[in-house]
């Protein structure tokens, strides 16, 4: 590659993040019904469970990462479905870039007005739930690697299954087994926080996740996506 | 000046179990305007499909072609939620972003300058259809497949962009449209009528 030409890759992608961050906030009802979602849940939980604080507290690890995941889920599920009605997608296919780079910037794109504003909006969520304050640092940083962990498993899932007639589901079947090491991992830094352990160990794990995820996930939804378009 | 741009011989295109063409064979150098022509389900849109490697059917044969393409479909990849201007700005299949100026002309040409910062959404068909096709008046690749380029256009839009085929035609490229009107592109229009590949 020749310097000019990577020089226009840059400019396509960054135009690419730029088109995708717009389309995001030009429909503010995607970035806020993940957070309404949220919200809802975390109301819910202290009526069924009853509103004794330790016992919400203990259970507040497990509640906040299963309801980040369902929320990651909701976004996932819309991810490439409008690129492909509308011919976008086709027309990636045939730029020169290699899929695998232009399929970035829409994560980026996703994950900024998703797993961004969910992973900040959390410890509002937490306190709800009665999560100490010592723990808010621990619960930001694993659901800043964990939803982006989880939006580039599930965008594999999407890539593969945008062009299927009601794919959500079918969606959530492929990766949810794939999200539970994620999970794991998870509310593991969230328990050893709450207990004054370790918390390091987990979020080095949900590190390497990111990073291997990084690397590897793009491949994958280009080759997803070569599928679903039947290429 | 003569050098192919895109080469197909003996070319079969078949969807599912059915042959919709086939021995197509077909030379387009540059200079070339030609329109595939036949009726309503003959294979028309199938065929500049294959042309642009995005076939979602089986294809056949050899095909040959340069890699600078630009291909325009039923779907024009245009967002309604962002303007005319961003949507050609950061089109997904361009690599030059083109500048202010080029992309001002080229709605300038196609009519819709007054347009240029509504939301795209807001546009009728026509007018939409314009924004699309204003692509072609942009720095483009020298190979254009146009699906049903005349599709929602008046008379008067047809009449730009038959003479912009012929200009592009005449700088080196070559365009292949799809239409079952005939064009009033005079000598230089080249048809293939797929009406006679039909079938086995």
């Amino acid at each position: 590659m020749t310097d000019q030409s990577g020089i226009d890759t840059l400019q396509y992608l960054s135009g690419q993040t730029a088109r995708h961050v717009r389309l995001q906030l030009a429909s503010p009802s995607e970035i806020v019904n993940p957070l309404l979602f949220f919200l809802l849940v975390v109301i819910l939980f202290p009526l069924g469970l009853g509103p004794d604080p330790e016992r919400l507290a203990l259970m507040a690890p497990g509640i906040l990462w299963v309801v980040a995941l369902l929320a990651n889920l909701m976004i996932c599920m819309r991810l490439f479905v409008d690129d492909f009605e509308d011919g976008s997608l086709e027309q990636l296919a045939m730029a020169s870039t290699p899929l695998a780079l232009s399929v970035i910037p829409q994560l980026l794109a996703a994950w900024m007005t998703g797993g961004l504003v969910l992973s900040l909006a959390a410890p509002l969520f937490g306190m709800m739930l009665g999560l100490p304050v010592s723990a808010v640092p621990v619960l930001v940083a694993s659901l800043l690697m964990g939803t982006a962990i989880m939006l580039l498993l599930g965008a594999v899932g999407a890539a593969l299954t945008v062009g299927v007639r009601r794919g959500g589901i079918l969606l959530a079947l492929l990766i949810l087994p794939l999200y539970i090491p994620v999970l794991i991992a998870g509310t593991r830094a969230l328990d050893e926080a709450l207990h004054s352990g370790d918390p390091v160990v987990a979020l080095a794990f949900l590190g390497a996740g990111v990073t291997g995820g990084l690397l590897l996930a793009p491949l994958a939804i280009a080759a997803g996506l070569r599928v679903s378009l039947e290429l | 000046m003569t050098e192919p741009l895109l080469m197909a011989s003996e070319l079969s295109v078949q969807k599912g179990v059915r042959a919709l063409l086939s021995n197509v064979s077909l030379t387009v150098n540059q200079g070339d305007v030609w329109q595939l022509a036949g009726g309503n389900g003959v294979g028309k849109t199938s065929l500049l499909r294959a042309f642009a490697r995005l076939a979602r059917i089986e294809v056949f044969g050899r095909l040959e072609r340069c890699e600078d393409v630009l291909y325009s479909g039923h779907s024009a990849a245009l967002k309604g939620a962002l303007t005319p201007r961003q949507n050609l700005m950061t089109h997904p299949s361009g690599l030059n972003a083109p500048s202010d100026l080029a992309i001002d002309t080229a709605l300038e040409a196609v009519g819709v300058l007054g347009h240029a910062d509504v939301q795209t959404a807001r546009l009728s068909a026509g007018q939409k259809r314009r924004v699309a096709l204003a692509r072609l008046f942009l720095p483009s690749p020298r190979l254009w497949l146009l699906d049903e380029p005349f599709t929602a256009l008046d008379v008067q839009g047809v009449n730009v962009l038959e003479a912009r085929f012929l200009e592009h035609a005449r700088s080196g490229g070559a365009v292949v449209f799809t239409s079952h009107q005939s064009a009033a592109l005079g000598d230089e229009l080249k048809v293939l009528n797929l009406e006679h590949y039909c079938g086995d």
